[in-house]
């Protein structure tokens, strides 16, 4: 009688978790329907003209710049995170592994704006004076952004890559493979769907970021076309005018929501599909 | 499976948890303190640090009060005021007309100047030239008269009441250039300027400091007197804002501002007072 209970009440909880997030989008999506119906869709999405206060909401150039950022975000953590985790897993001495692990979950600790902040201090004027440009760019919101996915895509590589059964080093090893033989050919495909989800969390966290890329990216409404072109990301776009935005302009906001919502969705299902056709 | 124990366990783990979510949640409750005699000012970023400093100095005189100020834009203190969240609102633009109704008082005058940045050889401006500059239509430095570099054109977001103020004065029917990086306070446009010799924005009068120039305009040199007698071309209001009649706390620290130590100590500070 009591596991039935319990059982009920965990299953509760449970849909009320999924309850909320359906509520969340209920929401955001009512509040932001008058702009799509007024503006139309189309427009909506492939317009580059933002001029709320004359009536314009078109946000091409918002959802080419979180892509472009998220993207770039990627490049930088997933190379060095997956290298990281593949050293921390096989090839790095236990008083290494013992030292680095916590400080990258340290990493992770860090609130954003700080992260921000050392980006406008440190990361812009290296930009701006060797590369050119601005300094805030694509580019300043990659590598930052890249820096604070690290943490995720290294901690689960590594559970990943410790959860392959010994069995298959083992045998590798047996068969005259090379360390890096076994690691590259054996251990990383059998790892791949953990892989996989650790650059899945990464990339949600690198499009929902806001405070460090409106510091660094130069928010400008300009489609980037290089990687040192100053960028507005949909979250960004959201946080800038949320304080001040009122009527259709407040409704606009919403509807940029539920943008990033569907370009997320869109992002994990494709991620999904691509551990389901191992 | 389960005895008698193990059943008592699981009620008392459940009666405890409960005790504890109530008693988080009632004092929770016992901690707010009374809101009635503190003052909430927010809004134009341009404002906050002479509401910063005009606070400091009343509260000197006057320990008991509290006052907690704030930015957000100028557009985002008027919308707060008309929704009651804040109880002075800043504004360093006039209302627009759909905006009227609220309760606006005046408490001194500012200008805004072009800044570039301490290496930047160029004094002076016209202000045909900083439109086309702002719209997009003149790119690079050596257009007029400096290096091969890309002017990069800094703005405010779209509630700036500076924004707003600049763009009636100097691109009315223009738009502003897609290219232009956005930043949302005063004192972040200020910041960039100053590290970048190939940057360009807006701000304050009263918000330059050493680490950036101020240019002339049409020739003439942004100054308190200039400024005062409209000489020089881009003047706004700052308003204070306020949804209904001034009384208690709020009265009494606006009559401060408009009193003559008030008036004196913007005036300290680079404003121009409203007399």
């Amino acid at each position: 009688m009591k596991e039935r209970l319990i059982e009920k009440v965990l299953l509760l909880i449970a849909c009320s978790a999924i309850a909320i997030i359906l509520l969340i989008f209920l929401f955001i999506f009512i509040e932001g329907l008058p702009v799509f119906v007024k503006t139309g869709v189309f427009k909506f999405i492939f317009s580059s003209n933002w001029a709320p206060t004359k009536g314009h909401f078109g946000i091409l150039p918002m959802i080419i710049g979180s892509i472009f950022v998220t993207l770039g975000a990627l490049v930088f953590g997933v190379s060095f995170g997956l290298a990281c985790a593949i050293l921390l897993a096989e090839f790095a001495p236990k008083g290494t592994v013992r030292i680095l692990k916590p400080l990258i979950e340290l990493l992770a600790g860090i609130p954003s704006v700080v992260y921000g902040f050392i980006g406008v201090v440190v990361l812009i004027p290296i930009i701006r004076n060797t590369l050119g440009g601005p300094g805030f760019s694509v580019l300043a919101a990659s590598i930052i952004l890249g820096v604070m996915i690290l943490p995720t895509i290294i901690a689960v590589s590594l559970d990943a890559l410790h959860a392959v059964p010994l069995v298959y080093k083992e045998g590798s090893l047996a068969l005259g493979a090379t360390q890096w033989q076994t690691t590259y050919y054996a251990l990383i495909p059998a790892a791949k769907s953990g892989i996989i989800a650790g650059i899945i969390l990464g990339m949600g966290r690198a499009i929902g970021e806001t405070m460090a890329v409106i510091m660094i990216a130069g928010n400008s409404l300009k489609i980037p076309i290089s990687l040192l072109d100053p960028v507005r990301t949909l979250t960004s776009n959201i946080a800038l005018e949320m304080g001040y935005a009122s009527g259709m302009h407040q409704q606009a906001l919403f509807a940029t929501g539920v943008v990033l919502f569907i370009i997320i969705i869109i992002l994990n299902t494709i991620a999904l599909l691509t551990i389901g056709r191992k | 499976m389960s005895n008698s124990s193990f059943q008592s366990l699981d009620a008392s783990r459940i009666g405890s948890f409960v005790i504890g979510f109530v008693i988080g949640i009632l004092s929770f409750f016992s901690c707010s303190r009374n809101q009635k005699d503190s003052v909430i000012i927010a809004g134009s970023t341009s404002i906050q640090p002479f509401a910063e400093r005009l606070v400091e100095v009343y509260t000197q005189k006057h320990k008991n009060a509290k006052f907690n100020v704030q930015g957000g834009g100028s557009s985002a203190g008027i919308k707060t005021v008309q929704t009651g969240v804040c109880n002075i609102g800043m504004s360093s633009r006039e209302l627009k007309p759909e905006e009227k109704g609220l309760i606006e008082t005046v408490i001194a005058y500012d200008g805004i100047v072009i800044i570039v940045n301490q290496k930047n050889p160029l004094t002076d401006l016209s202000l045909n030239t900083v439109a086309d500059i702002f719209a997009g239509k003149i790119k690079y430095w050596n257009e007029i008269g400096g290096t091969k570099h890309r002017i990069n054109v800094i703005i405010r977001e779209d509630g700036s009441g500076t924004r707003q103020s600049f763009e009636e004065k100097v691109l009315p029917d223009k738009a502003v250039t897609v290219d232009a990086l956005v930043q949302d306070s005063n004192g972040a446009v200020r910041e960039i300027v100053a590290n970048d010799p190939n940057a360009l924005g807006y701000i304050s009068y009263g918000l330059v400091d050493n680490r950036v120039k101020a240019l002339d305009l049409d020739s003439v040199v942004p100054t308190v007197e200039s400024i005062k007698q409209r000489k020089y071309p881009i003047v706004r209001p700052f308003l204070f804002l306020t949804n209904c009649p001034h009384q208690g706390l709020v009265k009494n620290f606006i009559d401060f501002v408009l009193s003559a130590d008030g008036q004196k100590l913007l005036q300290e500070e680079g404003l121009i007072p409203i007399n």
